[in-house]
């Protein structure tokens, strides 16, 4: 115990409050995105938190919630206000890796805790890491590389592969080949939020490929997903979760079936904590939750595990308690390796059926025990 | 590269500058007639969208649901027009922009307040799903073909409109000296409304349409608002002819560019690089287009110089 924390524990002995310690309270502000076309993102992030917060019904913990428009210049004012004026100990719910440049080197500098319960681009995983830092989610490259990794046990031995020109769809692109054992026919990048894949389709077609890879996040895959099968090119379609998410899926509807997809979580992953999680959110929302919902959940646990092993004012013990992530993931197995990162399994998911609505089921482990790329690169 | 798939790639690009079509007439119509520029155009387009999918997912009929998005958008469009824009014709266009931004947010958020934040389901009608053999042996999906032969009608419906009947010479009249067909007795503010609910049920007829390949969800439109300004200062302002000409001069650049510009960089470059080259340009061509047309004729295509 340092001195700061002595002299706290002997101030709040000499009151006669006892353990007062370890119950100071832990404001979190939450910025994530609540309105605009990817709303649906950020709304399942935020309430797959408070799921858990209210769960634990924990009266030292309180949170802010904000909507950043998916736009970075707010989301850095949000986080200043939540700084300076709100006071909060902890930032967490950013959804786009853009956003996350633009707001979390800076509060991590100012020494505020960031929990990431989505985006995690390279930098933040390689040379940019920081101790206050943590990705609870993945490495934005681990669910393409799942894909990557299974494309040929699916069969998929000559690959159709494309993403949107911007840094997220090179990366996208650049981890599917990481494990990819089969033949690379075309690589094909599209322009971010175009709505029409008609040229695409026909280059699928004419390409000689006997699977497609597509990383195309929100509104691009469902417009992909529907030409697609009315195209009837009729190929084995593999992607990572963000294309296949539940939140995605109804509307893409029958034409979504049996498309497999790279997750590190899925409904049906079998364990208690996720058990109890699915039927939670289910009772509380009447839906079913998505990986975004799941990062959420597994966020405010591991900060609710942390909290009742060290008071957040001693920074160092407090990231100390985080980094043993000592909660019942809904993922299984979950640890952080040194640059903070999940270690966790990578799975297949496949596009099922299930009565009237259309959900994910594991079909495989892709790659086990799977850290990062950038791991190396951090020195901390 | 064979021969079949540049024809079915123009054939994509045909159908994409039809799409583009229904969005840029009900606009340039507007703004050519009005004088106004109205950037809640995108939310008419995804009201139609809505309705078509609200409608058909409640009846399972897409053919209810396509005439619930005409109705609904004309409805919204000749509202809005009763309400809001009628103020602003004496207004300058900044004001104008003001008001109708304001608009889009009011509308995104109303639709993010019925519906939800998830996208909705909507699907091609059964009749026309799946691909169909063309001459020449190109599959090509029956509903694209539709939606080029629908967008073709519509355009000839309009020229008859525009240049045939008697709404049609008051629209025009209207856009040459709203003063002086006012002096003649022609009831200037009803003609307005028309116009405007028409402009609004084309952008909702062509969001129903392509909602049906696309996601329906809240901020659909304003990607293609923008194509279709594009499409309209390339055909010149207030012209439905520029507006079907400009239309399918973007659709055919951008897909052929989208298709082409890899191929072309991939013959000196390595391949990953020159497909991201090649689509970095290929999202430029359209805008380069439009500069292009703009220095030789200033007034766009078919405008007024």
């Amino acid at each position: 115990m340092n001195l700061k924390a002595t002299l706290v524990a002997a101030a709040a002995a000499s009151l006669g409050i006892g353990g007062a310690a370890l119950a100071d309270p832990v404001k979190v502000g939450m910025i994530t995105t609540l309105s605009g076309g990817g709303a649906s993102l950020g709304i399942d992030t935020r309430d797959g938190f408070m799921l858990a917060v209210n769960r634990a019904g924990n009266p030292d913990l309180s949170v802010v919630i904000e909507d950043d428009q998916q736009k970075p210049d707010i989301a850095v004012q949000i986080a200043d206000k939540m700084i300076q004026s709100d006071k909060v100990d902890v930032l967490t719910g950013i959804v786009w890796s853009n956003l996350a440049m633009a707001v979390v080197p800076a509060a991590t500098a100012q020494g505020k805790v960031y929990l990431s319960t989505n985006a995690a681009p390279s930098q933040l995983a390689g040379k940019g890491c920081h101790p206050s830092y943590f990705s609870v989610s993945y490495q934005n490259d681990n669910l393409h590389e799942a894909a990557g990794a299974y494309a040929a046990r699916a069969g998929i031995t000559r690959a159709f592969i494309m993403a949107p020109n911007y840094p997220a769809g090179q990366d996208s692109l650049a981890g599917f080949k990481r494990f990819y054992q089969g033949e690379v026919v075309a690589e094909v990048y599209t322009q971010l939020g175009q709505t029409d894949y008609a040229g695409e389709i026909a280059q699928i077609r004419a390409s000689g490929a006997d699977g497609v890879f597509i990383f195309l996040p929100g509104g691009m895959g469902i417009s992909f997903v529907k030409q697609y099968a009315d195209s009837g090119v009729g190929l084995k379609l593999i992607g990572p979760a963000f294309s296949f998410d539940q939140s995605i899926i109804q509307a893409m509807g029958d034409a979504a079936l049996g498309v497999l997809n790279g997750a590190n979580w899925s409904p049906d992953l079998d364990n208690e904590a996720n058990a109890a999680f699915v039927q939670a959110f289910r009772a509380e929302y009447g839906r079913l939750p998505s990986v975004y919902a799941a990062y959420g959940y597994d966020t405010a646990n591991l900060l609710l595990s942390a909290m009742d092993k060290a008071s957040v004012s001693d920074a160092d013990a407090f990231r100390a308690a985080l980094r043993e992530a000592d909660f019942a993931s809904v993922r299984g197995k979950f640890s952080f390796n040194a640059s903070q990162h999940p270690v966790q399994d990578l799975f297949m998911r496949e596009v099922v059926r299930e009565g009237d609505i259309l959900t994910n089921r594991i079909v495989g482990v892709a790659i086990e025990d799977r850290g990062h790329a950038y791991e190396d690169e951090c020195k901390m | 590269m064979s021969l079949m798939l540049l024809i079915e790639q123009a054939l994509n690009g045909l159908q994409y500058g039809v799409m583009l079509f229904l969005m840029a007439a009900g606009l340039t119509l507007v703004f050519g007639v009005m004088g106004l520029i109205n950037l809640a155009h995108g939310s008419l387009y995804m009201i139609g969208a809505f309705a078509c999918a609200a409608v058909a997912a409640a009846t399972g009929n897409f053919w209810l649901g396509l005439a619930a998005s005409l109705a609904a958008a004309a409805a919204a469009g000749a509202l809005m027009e009763l309400t809001v824009i009628r103020r602003l014709y004496a207004r300058d266009h900044l004001d104008q922009v003001l008001a109708t931004f304001a608009l889009i947010l009011v509308f995104s958020e109303g639709t993010r307040w019925a519906f939800g934040s998830f996208p909705l389901y909507l699907d091609i009608p059964r009749a026309l799903a799946g691909p169909v053999r063309l001459p020449g042996g190109i599959d090509y999906p029956l509903y694209r073909l539709v939606l080029i032969g629908v967008g073709l009608a519509v355009a000839a419906g309009l020229f008859w409109l525009i240049g045939r009947t008697r709404l049609g010479i008051r629209i025009r009249a209207g856009e040459a000296d709203r003063e002086m067909i006012g002096a003649l007795g022609v009831d200037i503010s009803r003609l307005y409304t028309i116009v405007f609910a028409l402009g609004a049920a084309l952008a909702g007829l062509a969001g129903a349409l392509v909602g049906a390949l696309q996601s329906v969800q809240v901020g659909m439109g304003e990607p293609v608002l923008i194509l279709a300004f594009v499409v309209i200062v390339i055909g010149g302002i207030g012209s439905i002819k520029g507006a079907l000409v400009g239309a399918i001069l973007v659709g055919m650049t951008d897909t052929l560019g989208r298709f082409l510009l890899p191929i072309a960089f991939s013959t000196f470059m390595e391949r990953s690089q020159a497909t991201s080259v090649g689509a970095a340009l290929a999202s430029m061509l359209i805008y380069i287009l439009m500069a292009l047309v703009l220095v030789v004729r200033p007034g766009g295509l078919f405008g007024r110089a």
